[in-house]
């Protein structure tokens, strides 16, 4: 079944492991949505976010072959749990003194901030889910939009567990490693 | 005690247990080669081309279980060992590069012979280094060495600055690593092993396809007492050949593209497949859709990612197949499929796969056959690529493991000589014959001078169809017999042997097969034997690209009237 899935990434905040993904979803064909790298809780551990969307078989592939690389520590599929999902979007909308009160209206109905003025246009920055953030620029976009970027997605579970049990990598049963 | 970079990196080899080197020298990599002479126990054999190097290392950690090492300069003596390192990856082989590259300050600035090599063999290596600091190089090189051996193996590249090389620091090798993100799964998951027991115990027409994962961990008498006790026919894979004797009741040969007809019939028609340590290649699947159409497959493998990547499994069990395979046997209980038994080797009657036609001239079967009866079945066959390989896996008869070393997912030409001087570096007791076509060993043979050098007793059995074989039968079978490209015009073998310092023959006809292998195997040093073959011979068993495995492709009806059935069997005599 064909379907976004959302995955969380612990890897090691080491030279080149960006490029190791980029080049694995490259190489064997996954196309990913958005992919959003940070740091996490854990010192020297980054966090990364992954959007994709396929059957669930090629998802599960590509779990495992992100799994495979040294540096990812942990690759969790969190689509099925209860998860908070946030995007940020910066927004430029072409203003005239004419419109510009409706655009404020808008913006606040959206609990969005504007963050810049100019004559000729206005900076909106809105917080939320992909559909708030497609609502927003739907309705904006009759004003014109000169320009707009989006972070993707970024998530965590809800309620006090660290991170979902479920899914979880096979190296987590691994034996220790004494060489 | 303070060491350089370059004393680090050969004291790292000395505690590995690494006793030979194959390499090239280069600017980038001096340092450490003059280093290399305060460590004698370290032999370092020099090749003529870096390819060869990562072969022979490739090749030596096959025969002998132990990673294999090679070196290489910056730039052009780095990308010359990537085909080396591909061909490593894919058939999973334990093998440590190590690179020259220049200083770090130099890094990035296009300098002379700079190439960025981990960038390039990114997705070629299991993993690969680039080393900043001296500091950090003691614990790259024990983490190099520890994730080539373990899990999956596979080769691991350290590219080397030349001045952290001569760089000084404390030398403390770790007695341990530290990789939080990497902890193979050994032991199965006793449920899932639970359930395999159970839809073995019920099958009717059980089957076990072997990979070269049983070679790996060595899980031969496991696999033997599983196959045995539940009386279940083995076949195996290309690279898994040797994982079961050959000549045992219970083995049915190769399945593939040139595998036996009967062993891809067994496929076709098995209700339960045990299939272990191996990838459901797509030249052993053919076509994907109809692999194995009635049977629920019980997958066993190391690497989780290959569990459900090619074909849906039933039972997945992640693990090592000794292990797994240990704890499965205890839940298997002693039974028999007569009916089964008896269908295959109707089978094996009815398809004799290697079967060696009448035929006046020299056939290239023939020469494979003689030199197994010759060898009695205990020298290691290094191939090439192409219908000598598939000649060789067909018509000789592997009872051990490791005897057969063959280029299987990347199907690399030129592998055959680098690679049998890796063999016989590895096993020097053992009789190593390379099996090679006039195709592929004209892309290494250069590295006869390395044979020679090395004193190396290595046989060489050129297939000599004057043609690039393989390619020439897809086009005779698929192209309209249009021979574009592929018709070889080669120097006298016998000639460029004799040039190098080896002596060698030339055999046009199959009297004197015999006693050529005999002459080769008396002469105590390296032998050449060019089998000037029938030029137009193809390879049978063949299923169509792209077809089923039951849509085989037999040799023509002119052609089967076979002399014997040489099915393989065990030698009697000579
Ligand atoms: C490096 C490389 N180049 C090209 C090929 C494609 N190829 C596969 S088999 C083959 C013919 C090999 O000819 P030869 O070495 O004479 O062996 P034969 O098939 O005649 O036994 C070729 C060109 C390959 N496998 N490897």
């Amino acid at each position: 079944m064909t379907m976004k899935h959302t995955l969380v990434a612990l890897v090691e905040d080491k030279p080149g492991v960006l490029t190791r993904m980029a080049s694995l979803f490259r190489r064997r064909g996954f196309n990913i949505e958005s992919i959003v790298v940070g740091r996490s809780e854990v010192p020297h551990l980054s966090r990364m976010t992954i959007v994709i969307s396929g059957p669930t078989t090629m998802v599960e592939q590509l779990r495992k072959q992100l799994d495979k690389i040294i540096d990812v520590v942990k690759v969790f599929d969190i689509t099925a749990e209860d998860t908070v999902a946030r995007e940020l979007a910066l927004i430029k909308v072409g203003a005239t003194s004419s419109n510009r009160s409706e655009i404020i209206q808008i913006v606040d109905i959206f609990r969005a901030n504007i963050v810049d003025v100019a004559p000729d246009s206005v900076t909106v920055e809105v917080t939320g889910d992909e559909e708030k953030i497609d609502s927003l620029l739907n309705l904006l976009r009759g004003f014109g939009i000169k320009e707009m970027t989006r972070t993707g997605r970024i998530a965590m579970a809800r309620g006090g567990r660290r991170l979902p049990a479920a899914k979880q990598s096979s190296k987590a049963e691994g034996k220790g490693q004494k060489a | 005690m303070k060491m350089t970079g370059a004393q680090i990196i050969c004291e790292g080899l000395v505690k590995e247990g690494v006793e030979v080197i194959f390499g090239f020298p280069g600017g980038a990599v001096l340092p450490l080669y003059d280093t290399l002479a305060r460590y004698p126990q370290l032999r370092h054999i020099l090749v003529r081309h870096e390819q060869g190097a990562a072969h022979a290392a490739d090749s030596y950690a096959r025969a002998t279980g132990k990673v294999g090492v090679c070196i290489a300069t910056s730039g052009p003596g780095a990308t010359n060992l990537v085909t080396g390192i591909a061909n490593a990856h894919l058939d999973s082989s334990p093998v440590v590069a190590i690179t020259g590259q220049v200083a770090r300050p130099f890094i990035g600035k296009d300098a002379f012979q700079e190439v960025d090599i981990s960038g390039i063999t990114l997705p070629i290596t299991k993993h690969n280094y680039l080393v900043l600091d001296v500091g950090s190089l003691a614990k790259i090189v024990k983490e190099a060495f520890y994730l080539a051996r373990t899990g999956r193996p596979g080769p691991i590249l350290i590219d080397v600055p030349r001045d952290v090389f001569i760089e000084q620091t404390e030398f403390n090798y770790p007695s341990q690593v530290d990789l939080p993100g990497y902890k193979p799964t050994l032991q199965g998951h006793p449920a899932q092993i639970k359930k395999a027991a159970k839809l073995i115990n019920e099958a009717q027409r059980p089957l076990i396809i072997g990979g070269r994962g049983i070679i790996i961990s060595g899980a031969y008498a496991e696999l033997k007492q599983l196959a045995e006790t539940a009386q279940i026919p083995v076949i195996t894979t290309l690279l898994g050949i040797g994982c079961f004797p050959e000549s045992h009741i219970l083995s049915f040969g190769m399945l593939g593209m040139h595998g036996m007809a009967y062993a891809n019939m067994a496929v076709a028609a098995a209700d339960v497949i045990i299939a272990i340590g191996m990838r459901f290649d797509d030249r052993a699947t053919g076509k994907v859709s109809e692999f194995a159409p009635h049977a629920s497959i019980i997958h066993i493998d190391i690497d989780p990612a290959e569990i459900g990547k090619n074909v849906p499994v039933v039972v997945p069990i992640v693990g090592d197949a000794k292990l797994v395979l240990n704890a499965l046997n205890k839940l298997i209980i002693s039974t028999e499929h007569i009916d089964w038994f008896q269908q295959l080797e109707g089978w094996r009657r009815e398809h004799p796969s290697t079967a060696i036609r009448d035929c006046e001239g020299l056939l290239p079967q023939l020469v494979i056959r003689k030199i197994y009866e010759v060898t009695q079945g205990e020298a290691i066959i290094v191939t090439g690529v192409g219908q000598n390989q598939m000649w060789a896996a067909q018509h000789y008869c592997y009872d051990k493991p490791n005897s057969l070393i063959s280029s299987g997912g990347l199907g690399t030409m030129g592998f055959e000589l680098p690679a049998a001087i890796g063999a016989k570096v590895g096993c020097p007791d053992t009789t190593v014959w390379c099996i090679a076509g006039d195709g592929g060993f004209q892309m290494t043979i250069q590295e006869l001078a390395t044979i020679v050098q090395e004193k190396l007793a290595v046989k060489i059995a050129i297939i000599n169809n004057a043609y690039l074989g393989m390619v020439r039968q897809w086009q005779e079978l698929f192209y309209g017999r249009r021979y574009v490209a592929t018709p070889l015009s080669s120097p006298d073998f016998v000639k460029i042997a004799e040039a190098y310092g080896i002596p060698g023959l030339r055999v046009r006809h199959k009297e004197e097969v015999v006693p050529a292998i005999e002459q080769a195997m008396a002469e105590r040093g390296p032998f050449l034997i060019d089998f000037v073959v029938e030029p137009e011979e193809n390879v049978y068993p063949m299923v169509v690209p792209g077809a089923a495995l039951t849509e085989v492709l037999e040799a023509p009806k002119k052609e089967a009237k076979a002399v014997s059935d040489s099915a393989k069997l065990p030698v009697s005599n000579i």
